[in-house]
């Protein structure tokens, strides 16, 4: 075979010479153009995990409550009575930083119907953003876009949005991350896999209508850097219709529970081609599709168009042909598109037809698993590869005052606060209809986790989403270690247990050597704190090339875990809940300043984290659960960013009462008194209840030091030589000020 | 007490209607193609984005059969209650005054709010809408406070969208029509928020039975 040319077309769809070649091999020919244009998507990073897949062998994934894992359209967990809670976290990065508004409202439009796909109704939404630093115009655009994109969509099908995270650093700047993450609920009998059956059976495009839009997304846009000329790719962005959605969920749902379908799959990234493709691929057969039969919104649209196209609010259903009339009768009734486009065949080839022309014919196996998948070559970097800035003196003038003295640690305290990573995130979850469906327990901000009666299954669950980017980059695998290990102790403090984990794991260029190490690393950290947990990894996604001219993006596993609780009523709140209710910080917390907030603002960041022991926390999160459940405790919230005298502020505020705490038993164990107020790290809880029943804790071996005591109108903390007192108006004012910084110009 | 609560694409709030309605009397979903609302006695129009609320909140639900036959339970003086988006449909119909338009912040907001209803008392009820900013000529304002159909107010620096004279709900002349920005069937359960949604419910069932 000749050497390809120098502009070859695969080279622009993203295929590298070898991977042509390969494709040469497998069809004994070259590909034609509606081919090269199928195998770019589907062999492209977004599609193949070409460079995740073999490390994410390591994860541990089966456990007693999987229903389904890795591999369907969303990992599902048991949740009683004979329901299944459904749940995945997806990325929508690259869309989101050409596109703002219609990236994020289309990761969510993705994310729901892949939960729905399975027969599961979206009963939550959360998401995971993060930005540049917001004094900067482009990530005040970017976060305004990605937010009321996020409400758009999700406010508009009527599904909850109850919980998520945002987090601002520099390395954000040129590359955002939008990662959505929905729950649905599903009677087990209703689910379906997304696996074609039945040789004759009818292929069926439901939903909208076929465009020009999204075409090569997964390929030129989030398989590859961003960079110069991105603004060119926004014709690869696609357009979101909640309404279309909305109609399309209802009418799927409607189908499913009459039992009218085999299967059924969302179109996403690589549209009708990855779903014929990986449905016929799951299910061992062939799959004709027909391109004159599909509704088209342009009627010029060539067959590579058509079978590549990401237009959204479509699904491809496999269906009986006796039931095809029935189908189309409710897809009428909901006024949604239908078109038969093919059939099930035996022929293990997607074969894709012009009417009686044959214009594309591919092997099933080689289109869907054919793609090379490489190992990678990671290699430690020397030292902290991204950048420092002292911010500090500057943060606590704007926070505390022009005099304030940025080694008072009540101005540093109001500095953190005011820090947009840890302030209040109210002015963006306002932006999100939280309540629709009457199942939302705890609102945002009430409680550490999202809690979500299911009276159908007799009780709750609990859902939070974590990864501080930050860490990870200080540290790629006790960092990640940390993120599971939040997840956890955030669904602790609701009362709930963990029944399965997903993740979304966003790395920058596996090519290279830096992001490669971080990416196993990662990965590693992942695997070991889930075995350490018993928490069954139940399904994923992999956002690679997360890059901008500066360099990668901070390495940002995104984790998310979903618990089980017998009480939606009983999960405890965040924020203090009674005057002369003792405090205590529970847990093997040791807090030290590598890798905090603290450490950021004074432009100090370095490689290292000290790394949590995994099995005391998990066993103090064991611990703070049975309490809960138990109503020992009338407040509950881990100690995350900002260290201990964050927590301690913003479960003040959020319970709208002062607190008189001495922080020396900390102390006592080897922390200087700024390590003990702002160090953070695993395993501290900061609970409040009645003295004895919080001394009696420690029954189970578990540390538990009373701190103080709940009241007053001031956050007051002796800690030695750095002793805090601030008022608890001005903390609070502190903590709210993101509002003001996201709106000024 | 036989509640329909209609239901166009695009709903969101019907289940949640739904079961608000189920706990004062028994309710059905009404399809928004019936033209026969089956002998209920009240009729709940519920929030959402109707047939995607393309052209403007509320303009295409309007035109739809089910929404002729609440228009002349409306006339028969059979009680409407429209939440939010039901709200928008009301006064595109001209079976309310005024209208609904953006928020003045430009943006969607959902919060708790507290309102007064005209007999002064307080409720917890939350909002979730982007376009709820109440708006009527001064004189139709005027003369609706004068004729006693402003129902419900946001109390005082509780107003979360621009509102004039900080107007959450209005009723029609005869006082059958009530429609209103704020969700009561948000407010039916202790465990997702507060109770205070039972007595709007509560308050209609009780006229009519």
């Amino acid at each position: 075979m000749s050497a390809p040319a120098a502009s070859s077309p695969h080279r622009e769809l993203g295929l590298t010479d070898p991977e042509f070649e390969l494709i040469c091999e497998q069809l004994g020919r070259q590909p034609n153009r509606v081919e090269l244009a199928m195998f770019s998507l589907l062999w492209s990073e977004h599609c193949a995990y070409k460079h995740s897949r073999k490390l994410l062998r390591r994860l541990p994934t089966e456990g007693e409550r999987v229903v389904m894992g890795p591999g369907e359209n969303a990992g599902a967990v048991d949740v009683g009575g004979g329901y299944a809670v459904a749940f995945k976290v997806e990325s929508h990065n690259h869309p989101s930083a050409v596109e703002p508004f219609e990236g994020a409202a289309t990761g969510v439009g993705g994310i729901l119907r892949d939960v729905f796909a399975l027969g599961a109704r979206p009963i939550a939404i959360l998401d995971s953003l993060r930005f540049g630093e917001l004094g900067s115009v482009r990530s005040r655009h970017l976060l305004d876009g990605a937010v009321r994109g996020i409400g758009h969509y999700g406010n508009s099908i009527g599904v909850p949005t109850v919980g998520g995270e945002i987090y601002f650093e520099a390395p954000y700047e040129h590359n955002c991350l939008v990662n959505a993450m929905c729950v649905g609920l599903a009677r087990q009998g209703d689910m379906v896999r997304a696996a074609a059956a039945g040789v004759g059976n009818a292929v069926v495009l439901i939903g909208a209508s076929t465009g020009r839009d999204g075409i090569g997304g997964a390929s030129v846009l989030a398989s590859a850097e961003l960079g110069e000329g991105d603004e060119a790719k926004r014709p690869t962005v696609q357009i979101g219709d909640p309404f279309e959605e909305s109609k399309l969920l209802e009418c799927c749902l409607e189908m499913l529970e009459r039992g009218l379908l085999v299967s059924l799959q969302d179109l996403g990234a690589a549209g009708l081609t990855s779903s014929a493709g990986e449905m016929a691929s799951a299910g061992g057969v062939g799959i004709d599709v027909d391109v004159t039969r599909v509704p088209l919104r342009e009627a010029d649209m060539e067959p590579f168009e058509i079978m590549v196209s990401e237009s959204q609010e479509r699904m491809l259903a496999v269906v009986e042909p006796e039931r095809v009339p029935e189908v189309l009768a409710v897809c009428e009734k909901w006024q949604t598109g239908a078109a038969e486009v093919g059939a099930v065949t035996d022929s293990g080839r997607v074969r894709v037809l012009r009417g009686a022309e044959t214009v594309g014919d591919v092997p099933v196996g080689a289109l869907v698993d054919g793609c090379p998948l490489y190992d990678l070559a990671p290699t430690e970097p020397e030292g902290w590869i991204y950048g420092n800035e002292e911010v500090l003196a500057e943060r606590v003038a704007s926070a505390a005052g022009p005099g304030a003295n940025p080694s008072d640690p009540a101005a540093i305290l109001l500095a953190l606060l005011a820090s947009p990573s840890v302030a209040s995130k109210r002015w963006a979850f306002e932006q999100y209809d939280s309540v629709v469906g009457s199942r939302t327990a705890r609102r945002p901000e009430s409680a550490d986790a999202a809690v979500l009666a299911i009276p159908e299954a007799g009780g709750a669950i609990a859902v939070s989403i974590d990864g501080n980017g930050r860490r990870v980059a200080c540290d790629p695998y006790a960092g990640t270690v940390e993120a599971v290990l939040e997840c956890a102790q955030n669904l602790a403090c609701a009362g709930a247990e963990p029944l399965g984990l997903t993740n979304c794991l966003n790395f920058g260029n596996p090519e290279k050597p830096a992001p490669a190490w971080q990416l196993d690393r990662a990965v590693a950290g992942l695997a070991d704190a889930c075995e350490a947990l018993g928490v069954p990894v139940v399904g994923g996604n992999v956002s690679l090339y997360n890059e901008g001219p500066e360099g990668p993006i901070y390495p940002t596993p995104v984790v998310a875990m979903v618990g089980e609780l017998p009480d939606p009523g009983g999960a405890a709140p965040s924020g203090f809940a009674g005057e002369g209710d003792a405090i205590a910080m529970l847990g093997p917390f040791a807090p030290s300043l590598p890798g905090s907030e603290l450490s950021k603002l004074r432009g100090e960041l370095d490689i290292g984290l000290p790394g949590p022991e995994v099995g005391a926390v998990a066993a103090a999160c064991a611990t703070v659960r049975e309490a809960v459940r138990a109503g020992v405790l009338a407040s509950a919230h881990d100690v995350s960013d900002g260290g201990l005298a964050c927590a301690l502020a913003e479960a003040a505020i959020g319970g709208g009462i002062g607190c008189r705490v001495d922080v020396q038993p900390l102390r006592d164990r080897g922390c200087s008194p700024e390590e003990t107020l702002f160090g953070e790290g695993s395993g501290g809880f900061v609970v409040s209840g009645e003295r004895e029943g919080l001394e009696s804790l420690a029954d189970d071996g578990i540390a538990v030091l009373v701190l103080g005591e709940v009241g007053g109108e001031a956050i007051e903390i002796a800690a030695g030589e750095g002793s805090v007192e601030l008022p608890l108006a001005e903390a609070e004012r502190a903590w709210r000020s993101l509002h003001a910084l996201v709106e000024s110009v | 007490m036989r509640w329909g609560v209609l239901q166009f694409p695009g709903s969101c709030d019907e289940r949640d209607a739904l079961h608000a309605c189920g706990l004062s009397g028994e309710a059905r979903l009404v399809w928004h193609e019936e033209r026969d609302l089956g002998g209920v006695d009240a009729v709940v129009i519920p929030g959402g984005f109707s047939y995607g609320d393309y052209l403007r909140a509320g303009a295409i639900a309007r035109f739809s059969p089910a929404m002729e036959a609440v228009a002349e339970l409306a006339a028969d003086g059979g009680p409407v209650l429209g939440i939010c988006n039901g709200f928008q449909v009301l006064c595109e119909a001209g079976l309310l005054p005024g209208a609904l338009l953006l928020n003045d912040e430009l943006r969607f907001v959902c919060r708790q709010v507290e309102l007064v209803d005209d007999a002064g008392e307080r409720l917890s009820i939350p909002v979730k809408h982007g376009e709820g900013r109440y708006w009527a000529p001064q004189t139709m304002l005027d003369e609706i406070e004068a004729q006693g159909q402003v129902a419900f107010r946001y109390a005082p620096g509780q107003n979360p969208n621009g509102s004039a004279r900080d107007i959450a709900g209005v009723r029609n002349e005869a006082g059958n029509v009530l429609g209103l920005m704020p969700h009561p069937e948000h407010a039916v359960d202790p465990l997702t928020g507060s109770t205070d949604g039972l007595r709007v419910f509560e308050a209609i069932a009780a006229a009519r039975v």
